[in-house]
């Protein structure tokens, strides 16, 4: 039996300083692409609620679009074919922001639509009734309530999206799964090393879990 | 001699359903107006029509003399009216996420452009006047039923309306807090507000109303005094109508 393998925590270890040089990135592409995102979705949310249609149909194409193909194609399609249309070439960090961006926009697209449409139509209608006009009731009435509801599903969406960065090593750009990959080159420990790369994610999406964890226990015992 | 409300020939759809029918109907200053009538037969269509909560095919509309047209082609005087026009709800409709006080606060603030303190302060003259006083800093939730409902006439009067309308505001109570809630409406009609109240409380429609109106299928049939409609009714729709819910 030679096949007897050793976890070598050593191995592990050692590659984490190295590993975390990709950290950065991850997290720049994360949260630079969910504050956009984040806009986008703001934006054909409230226009895929729009009663005229000529508003509400690009908004509805964007979203089924972007939720319809993988995020790994829109990224290529950025980083690869976009070059080709604007005649300039996109650096792998702003292709991997953009296609965050685009791609959580459209999921936040439908978490702001869910929310907005869950506020009951009685108070839109108080609004209203009290001299409001609808953009003053949307702004002062609907929106604050919406977005309560909106923010468990927004930290699923950022969690997503911090893990679909790992996807953004195939253009070359150096984050956490890319910086595995160079290591494990060297050294033919790859089991160690996804093992603290895949760590290094848990301890981004935890933290965010249990920030938002304690923001619902607040905003519960507040309301 | 002008009304606050004149309604002439109203008709009005929801799809194949002709829910109001040549509806007339004129209100005075002053007047308070008891709307009766089955479920279904479109009272509440009526008066929320009158602040443009939903609009209406056909007919004349003017509410304290501004003009609405219908299909819903007049959003200038709409704006104008809602101004003018208190409403309260059958389910409160209070806004979860502010505080009792900044309910009341909010329409004085952004509609009629007043101080934080000016807006706090009739805040709490209106509590005080609905006799909630020392709730003004608790979230709608934290008040049963008849205090939220009380909160929302206060919300409505702190835009100083010149008509309230009332859709079944006593409808969703425990039967022990609708005393409270018709008592502050009766204060309202003695202090001369002008009012359109929808009610299944026949009690209340006999002592404070000026005028009963009796709806069924989208038309008036009947109206007239309390003595008139409740001791003395000529359509034999009425009577049916009265003596279903009064024997219960
Ligand atoms: N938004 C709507 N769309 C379609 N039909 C409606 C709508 N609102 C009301 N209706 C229908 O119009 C008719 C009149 O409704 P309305 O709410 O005015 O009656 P109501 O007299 O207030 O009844 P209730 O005592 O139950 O409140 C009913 O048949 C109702 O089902
Ligand atoms: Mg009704």
């Amino acid at each position: 039996m030679d096949n007897q393998f050793q976890f070598d925590w050593q191995a592990a270890y050692n590659s984490v300083p190295f590993l975390l040089k990709g950290l950065p990135y991850t997290l720049m592409i994360s949260f630079g692409g969910l504050i956009v995102g984040f806009l986008l979705g703001i934006l054909f949310g409230l226009l895929s609620l729009n009663k005229k249609w000529y508003l509400r149909w690009p908004a509805t194409a964007y979203i089924e679009i972007f939720r319809g193909t993988p995020i790994l194609v829109q990224v290529l399609f950025i980083f690869y074919g976009l070059p080709d249309l604007i005649g300039a070439p996109i650096d792998p960090v702003t292709a991997a922001i953009i296609a965050i961006a685009v791609n959580s926009g459209a999921y936040i697209s439908e978490v702001v639509r869910g929310g907005v449409q869950s506020i009951a139509k009685g108070q839109q209608e108080a609004g209203v009734s009290l001299g409001l006009t609808k953009v003053q009731t949307f702004w002062y009435i609907t929106w604050p309530q919406a977005f309560r509801r909106m923010i468990p599903p927004l930290g699923n969406q950022a969690i997503v999206s911090i893990k679909d960065t790992s996807l953004f090593s195939v253009i070359g750009v150096g984050e956490l799964v890319r910086q595995g990959q160079v290591y494990i080159a060297n050294t033919f420990t790859a089991f160690e090393v996804y093992f603290a790369v895949a760590l290094i994610y848990l301890a981004i999406t935890l933290s965010l879990s249990i920030l938002l964890r304690i923001y619902e226990h607040r905003s519960q015992s507040a309301a | 001699m002008s009304y606050i409300v004149n309604m002439q020939k109203l008709n009005k759809h929801f799809g194949q359903l002709h829910v109001l029918k040549d509806i007339d109907l004129q209100v005075t200053q002053g007047e308070v107006l008891v709307i009766i009538g089955a479920s279904g037969s479109g009272k509440s269509t009526l008066i929320r029509c009158i602040n443009g909560l939903e609009d209406f095919d056909a007919g004349q509309l003017e509410v304290d003399s501004f003009k609405l047209e219908p299909k819903g082609k007049s959003q200038q005087s709409l704006n104008s009216i809602r101004k003018e026009v208190g409403m309260v709800f059958q389910q409160f409709n209070l806004f979860p996420h502010l505080t009792v006080q900044r309910n009341i606060m909010l329409a004085p603030l952004k509609v009629r452009n007043k101080s934080t303190q000016d807006a706090a302060k009739l805040a709490d003259k209106l509590l005080a006047r609905v006799g909630i006083a020392n709730q003004a800093h608790k979230h709608p939730e934290q008040l049963s039923g008849g205090q939220q409902q009380r909160v929302a006439i206060a919300r409505a009067l702190a835009m100083e309306p010149r008509l309230m309308l009332f859709d079944e505001p006593t409808s969703a109570l425990d039967p022990e807090m609708v005393g409270e809630v018709l008592d502050v409406m009766r204060g309202l009609a003695k202090e001369g507000m002008t009012m359109l109240v929808v009610t299944h409380e026949m009690g209340f429609a006999r002592e404070v109303a000026d005028r009963v109106i009796y709806i069924h299928e989208g038309c008036i049939v009947e109206q007239g005094t309390p003595e008139e409609i409740f001791d003395n009714a000529q359509n034999e729709r009425t009577q049916a109508f009265l003596s279903r819910v009064l024997s219960n």
